[in-house]
């Protein structure tokens, strides 16, 4: 499980979370909601200590990471994948070798077992073949999905996903969206979905935290979500105005 | 006006005590391993090899005009017979290293943080960390131990050239002949030359290329930030090469080299 508690973090002293708590189990996705720019995403980074939070605790699996070092969260991150809004493949190197990284990084596999894994996580995501293909070949959604696929290659046991259908075409997105609950349903990995959009967030999520101004505003299931007298949570599910909204 | 001086201060202490901070970083990675020996050959091919033909032809020519200089200067108290030994000796102790630094600054230096800040703005730092390796170690380490090891070997070289343009000079237009030449520069070099010649670079290299990645993965604000970050680069190793010269050079005389 990971957990989060109080956590506080401005940026040149203008304040993004103020008091931030979450818990996620595994084999459960957690929905945070918020329109740009609230946190959602430093939230995640956080987690995984590529941003240090201000004040509060983290906790993964048992182990308080709140005062860890870089060195002491390598291990911890072989725990989490990532997928980042903008796929961050590393553009130097082809499908095959952004898939295999983490692999060469971590497991001395021979060459040929590091080649059956790489298929293996390409076929999960659909891609199998694209190995030899650099990523500025590939299109926005073939990109998340390679992406997708390096992250869950070491096996996982949480799955950070950033954005994961912004931008990309209804017939993608629903890929993306298949893939996420695939995730979940065949390996019990516990999933945070970032997003601002709704649609796509029903699809995949089991709880939504809904953040507003640094703080989270709404906690509960999706039924309870479509209940909320809440008005920005209303603003946000009928995508309303929510530059005007307040509670 | 007195909120800004102290703000400009303030700011100031904190970009010095984040660029020592990273030396610091990369100090304590030095003394563990894993060093990535394949992609440090890698990177030597690059910032090295790769190097050569810039450093053959800035060289070359610093010799050929060192050579007219000053063989033009001495021909009028009759003294164009040290032509050799004053263009070996400016090569090697001073010229080579500050010329060929320079060059390298401009060309792997940029060209260092352009890569990182890019893999910076694109997130690709951010991924490599959360895929729990260690960019210092990857990127930084591999960088510093090539440049360290390759930019004395292209100041060695370089020397060399220039001393070649400078006899091509002395033998076609000072009327000296290859052999005497050749026997001045022998005889003005002393092993000290070759010392403070070596290291030099060897510490330029590594300045160069801490600066370098330091600019680059501290990049923001997108393809604008990476083309500051380059300059920076460009800018601040230029002024440290001068900087760090003039201390070398003071402490090797006070050491009596």
């Amino acid at each position: 499980m990971i957990e989060l508690y109080n956590i506080h973090k401005s940026f040149e002293g203008k304040p993004v979370l103020k008091g931030v708590n979450l818990k996620i189990g595994q084999g459960e996705t957690l929905v945070i909601l918020g329109r740009s720019g609230c946190g959602k995403s430093v939230t995640l980074k956080i987690i995984l200590r590529l941003i240090k939070q201000d004040l509060g605790r983290i906790v993964i699996d048992g182990e308080d990471t709140t005062n860890y070092t870089e060195d002491q969260m390598l291990p911890l991150r072989k725990k989490i994948g990532m997928l980042f809004q903008g796929s961050a493949l590393f553009d130097s190197m082809n499908v095959k070798e952004n898939v295999a990284y983490p692999l060469r990084e971590h497991l001395k596999l021979p060459e040929d077992e590091v080649s059956q894994k790489v298929a293996q996580a390409l076929s999960f995501v659909e891609l199998s073949g694209a190995e030899q293909t650099m990523p500025s070949e590939l299109s926005g959604g073939m990109k998340k999905r390679v992406a997708l696929a390096r992250a869950i290659v070491l096996e996982p046991r949480y799955m950070f996903y950033d954005e994961p259908t912004t931008g990309l075409d209804p017939l993608t997105s629903r890929k993306i969206n298949e893939l996420i609950n695939k995730l979940k349903d065949e390996y019990k990995v516990g999933s945070i979905v970032v997003t601002h959009e709704i649609a796509n967030a029903f699809k995949v999520a089991d709880r939504f935290e809904v953040i507003k101004d640094g703080e989270i505003l709404f906690s509960g299931t999706a039924n309870e979500l479509k209940g909320s007298k809440l008005k920005f949570v209303q603003d946000f599910i009928k995508g309303g105005t929510i530059e005007n909204a307040n509670q | 006006m007195k909120n800004y001086i102290i703000n400009t201060a303030a700011s100031t202490v904190e970009a010095l005590y984040r660029f020592f901070a990273f030396h610091w970083e990369v100090a304590k990675r030095l003394v563990r391993p894993p060093y990535y020996p394949k992609l440090i050959w890698e990177q030597m091919d690059r910032v090295g090899v790769d190097s050569l033909p810039i450093v053959v032809l800035t060289s070359f020519f610093t010799g050929f005009v060192l050579a007219f200089q000053i063989g033009y200067a001495l021909m009028r108290f009759g003294a164009k017979l040290y032509v050799g030994g004053i263009v070996s000796v400016s090569l090697v102790r001073e010229l080579g290293p500050v010329l060929i630094s320079l060059v390298f600054a401009g060309r792997v230096g940029a060209g260092i943080t352009a890569e990182l800040g890019s893999m910076q703005v694109s997130e690709q730092i951010d991924a490599m960390r959360a895929l729990a390796t260690d960019p210092i170690r990857k990127l930084v380490m591999t960088r510093f131990l090539a440049a360290v090891i390759m930019l004395p070997i292209l100041v060695v070289v370089g020397d060399l050239i220039g001393i070649l343009g400078g006899m091509l000079v002395s033998v076609m237009n000072l009327g000296l002949t290859a052999n005497f030449y050749r026997t001045s520069v022998v005889n003005a070099l002393v092993f000290n030359d070759l010392i403070s010649g070596f290291i030099k670079p060897l510490i330029f290299g590594g300045m160069i290329s801490i600066v370098a990645c330091y600019f680059g993965l501290t990049a923001r604000g997108g393809t604008k930030g990476v083309g500051d970050a380059v300059t920076r680069t460009v800018v601040v190793s230029s002024v440290l090469i001068f900087l760090l010269d003039a201390f070398i050079t003071k402490v090797l005389f006070l050491m009596g080299m």
